[in-house]
């Protein structure tokens, strides 16, 4: 037996980066919306400045996520294993807006025609063999305006680099162009990130501040970054952070449209006997609930998004919902990191402190920003060099030339830990035939219902990208100085905080689960949020942009209310 | 660069199990110090109960984390540090899903360093320690089930979060592991100067657990609403 609530004019499930966004503008145009969230509210009494506690434990996952980590395997030959699982999402009201680092990008105008462009300038054969890749079905110019809305929001720290075409080197020379300015300059530059920069410079390359989503000044009456040091996989303790629990929700709770509904864990979207969906069945404790509802935006992680379509199969979608072509779960795809360390002897480089977010960017070898001709590879990445080092991982981070234990080893820290030097990538990713998300067959979680299963191997194309930019990460440490640099080799996939697919977004019905506004092609009234709509990874984090589409999607719905719910 | 003085001499005069008694971690059936080993004594820490481990295990934790950190001219170890309580202490709460693989790979490991050597690991001398452990790690010890290599991966990392994690955990005493590495703990803010190149950072030596903003949240538990 469940219980039955209201009818809601729109349900959101999950209030995260995505959810968290999308109720402001539903909420501001008069819309009744509900909030389902798995988790709780969060204060800065919670994020504590301790690496065991959020790197580790991921204590902020606790209430959901923690307990339903998908399985991996390379091939569908293979049976799946437990993943293991470095980066995790979190659950409240703000979701992974409130751990996640905050280098808040908007992706390059390449990234949305990768393959009109690709074939354009190198021809078909260029395109990564067995890939399902697709241009977005919208391009930057698009969703600029959404991106301004979210940095104007939240208080984006950064300097632009192109400013309706007129190109400013102290910012960004790469990025699409922008309409105005930044809202907050960049964050606070340190000794280490000045190093690098100069660096870059003697390579020729152009390096600049990277854009934050920490705020470096106040901004409407939201607290400035203190610079402590604890800030990825944990909340920030003055709230500086670009945090949806403390720009959206709150805004839209203001209007009195917006009613959260804290500890839900989303089980089914129903749908009615026309294959509308019609709510949203979801389990608070042990007890069961229905909240019904004219419109339904699914707000979960990549990985809860394709489970949860799969999940709620019906006579009018036996396979899942919004699933009738087949392509819930298809076109997934996670972000391949690779980098180098390398060791500045006899510097102190003081890194444990700050935020990876105050940081050296480098978008040379990203995109379409080289010439690829008998490079072999398609796209590359930005380059980063950070600040946030912290103990644990500093003790981790040593070169293959020594022992990994013992007394050489611990003197090698003891000489070597506050010199050492990262830079590190994240390559753009295309999706394949090969690679997909579906539901384990035999691992569930704590409520029994099946985790995500994920079938993905690291690519040539993919490979090739990582290696060459992973070159370039080598060249960066040894020009500023490194006495011994070495090699983090391509991450092999895994189950992480930067996947995508799953429910593409596009055109086509028979192959994009959503069209360009992000609601399904089978079932009008189903909107989807995230990153599981992105074709492609793009080379750089993607929340900024989940953000921005997941604001555009709400516009839409408020536009074409009458379409989409009549 | 400074010359790297292998072996840490210094060391040697402790036996292992002064190591273990100064660190508080020996287990209840070891028996309490007595006027014999007065004389070289240390201060000997208020010694806690075991959470999870047996006294016999945690000898074995103790004996391995000793050689993966060893107390030696680079500073404080993994005794000094307590990284076996902190594991004890994981074990017992967060870690709890491992308290198996922590018994079986224990066996393992003394039935290994029996098998090769005629003794159970903490009573083996350093150089057989290390020979077993490096047999672990290049997984080649024999008796381990899912390979010796695995379980050496979970006992190092361990290692490294007792030595290095906050002591809130119950490791890093004295923060010897921050201060082994530079790092210089829980601050709630940073100033400019702290941030450039070359600057000597005077250690806070605070952990979390020191910051009255930090008390009074969550559990965070899952169906805590």
């Amino acid at each position: 037996m469940s219980t039955r609530a209201k009818e809601a004019d729109v349900v959101v499930i999950g209030l995260g980066a995505g959810g968290g966004t999308a109720v402001l503008p539903l909420a501001r145009a008069g819309l009744e919306v509900v909030g389902l969230e798995a988790g709780g509210r969060f204060s800065v009494r919670d994020f504590h400045a301790d690496e065991i506690r959020n790197d580790i434990r991921n204590w902020l996952g606790r209430a959901k996520v923690n307990d339903e980590v998908p399985t991996q395997r390379r091939t569908a030959a293979e049976d799946s294993v437990p993943a293991i699982a470095p980066g995790r999402m979190m659950n409240a009201v703000g979701g992974t807006s409130i751990h996640w680092t905050c280098q808040s990008w908007r992706l390059m105008p390449w990234n949305f025609n990768q393959r009109s462009d690709t074939i354009r300038r190198y021809g078909a054969g260029a395109l990564p063999a067995g890939s399902t890749l697709t241009d977005w079905p919208l391009d930057y110019e698009e969703l600029e305006p959404y991106y301004d809305k979210v940095e104007f929001l939240h208080g984006v720290s950064g300097k632009a680099g192109n400013l309706s075409g007129v190109i400013d080197p102290s910012g960004n020379v790469f990025e699409g162009p922008r309409d105005r300015e930044y809202p907050l300059p960049p964050l606070r530059r340190t000794g280490f990130t000045e190093f690098m920069a100069d660096a870059a410079r003697r390579l020729g390359w152009h390096p600049f501040a990277g854009p934050s989503a920490i705020r470096s000044q106040p901004y409407n009456g939201l607290n400035a970054c203190e610079y402590h040091g604890f800030c990825t996989w944990g909340g920030c303790h003055v709230d500086a952070k670009g945090s949806t629990n403390l720009t959206a929700i709150p805004m839209a709770e203001k209007t009195r449209n917006l009613k959260i509904v804290e500890g839900a864990r989303a089980i089914e979207i129903t749908v009615d006997r026309d294959g509308k969906a019609n709510g949203v069945r979801y389990l608070k404790g042990r007890k069961e609930h229905f909240q019904p509802a004219k419109a339904v935006l699914l707000a979960g992680y990549t990985y809860e998004n394709t489970r949860l379509l799969l999940l709620s199969a019906s006579s009018a979608f036996p396979n899942g919902l919004s699933n009738n072509h087949g392509q819930v779960g298809r076109h997934y795809l996670a972000h391949v990191r690779a980098g180098a360390n390398g060791v500045i002897p006899g510097r102190r480089l003081n890194r444990f402190s700050g935020t990876a977010s105050q940081w050296t960017a480098v978008d040379d070898w990203d995109s379409d920003f080289f010439d690829h001709t008998s490079l072999g590879f398609t796209g590359g990445g930005t380059m980063s060099a950070t600040m946030e080092a912290k103990p644990i991982g500093a003790a981790r981070t040593t070169p293959p030339s020594i022992p990994r234990w013992g007394s050489a080893w611990k003197a090698w820290l003891k000489e070597n830990a506050i010199s050492v030097a990262s830079a590190a990538t994240q390559i753009n990713v295309a999706p394949y035939e090969d690679i997909f998300l579906d539901l384990d067959p035999t691992t569930k979680d704590p409520d029994g219902f099946p985790v995500v299963r994920v079938t993905n191997d690291l690519k040539e194309n993919e490979r090739r990208a990582a290696l060459f930019v992973q070159g370039k990460c080598m060249d960066w440490l040894r020009e500023a100085g490194a006495s011994e640099v070495w090699p983090v080799a391509p991450s092999s996939p895994s189950v992480q905080t930067h996947a995508y697919g799953g429910t593409r977004m596009g055109d086509d019905p028979a192959v994009d689960v959503t069209d360009r506004w992000c609601f399904s092609h089978e079932v009008p009234n189903l909107g989807v949020l995230g990153a599981s709509n992105f074709p492609t990874s793009g080379g750089r984090n993607p929340t900024e942009t989940v953000m921005a589409l997941a604001w555009r999607t709400a516009d839409h719905l408020v536009d074409e209310w009458e379409a989409i719910t009549g | 660069m400074q010359p790297y003085e292998g072996g840490g001499a210094d060391s040697r005069a402790l036996s292992r199990r002064d190591l273990l008694k100064r660190a508080g971690i020996v287990g209840v059936a070891a028996a309490a110090p007595t006027a014999a080993m007065a004389p070289e004594a240390a201060p000997v820490r208020p010694r806690e109960r075991l959470e999870a481990l047996t006294a016999a295990e945690a000898e074995t934790v103790e004996a391995m984390v000793d050689r993966l950190i060893p107390s030696d001219a680079s500073g404080p170890g993994a005794a000094e540090g307590r990284v076996t309580r902190y594991i004890d202490r994981a074990l017992g709460g967060e870690l709890a899903p491992l308290r198996a693989s922590y018994s079986d790979g224990l066996a393992a490991v003394d039935a290994y360093a029996q098998s090769r050597f005629g003794d159970r690991f903490a009573d083996l001398n350093e150089a057989q320690q290390d020979a077993v452990l490096t047999a672990m790690e290049q997984n080649v010890a024999t008796g381990f089930a899912g390979g010796s290599r695995a379980f050496f991966e979970l006992v190092r990392e361990h290692c490294l979060q007792g030595m290095f994690g906050d002591p809130v955990h119950g490791g890093n005493e004295d923060f010897a592991g921050w201060d082994l590495i530079g790092f210089p703990g829980v601050k709630l803010s940073f100033g400019a100067a702290e941030q450039q190149m070359d600057v000597i950072v005077v250690p806070a030596h605070k952990s979390t657990a020191d910051f009255p903003i930090f008390k009074g949240g969550r559990k965070g538990a899952r169906d805590e609403h």
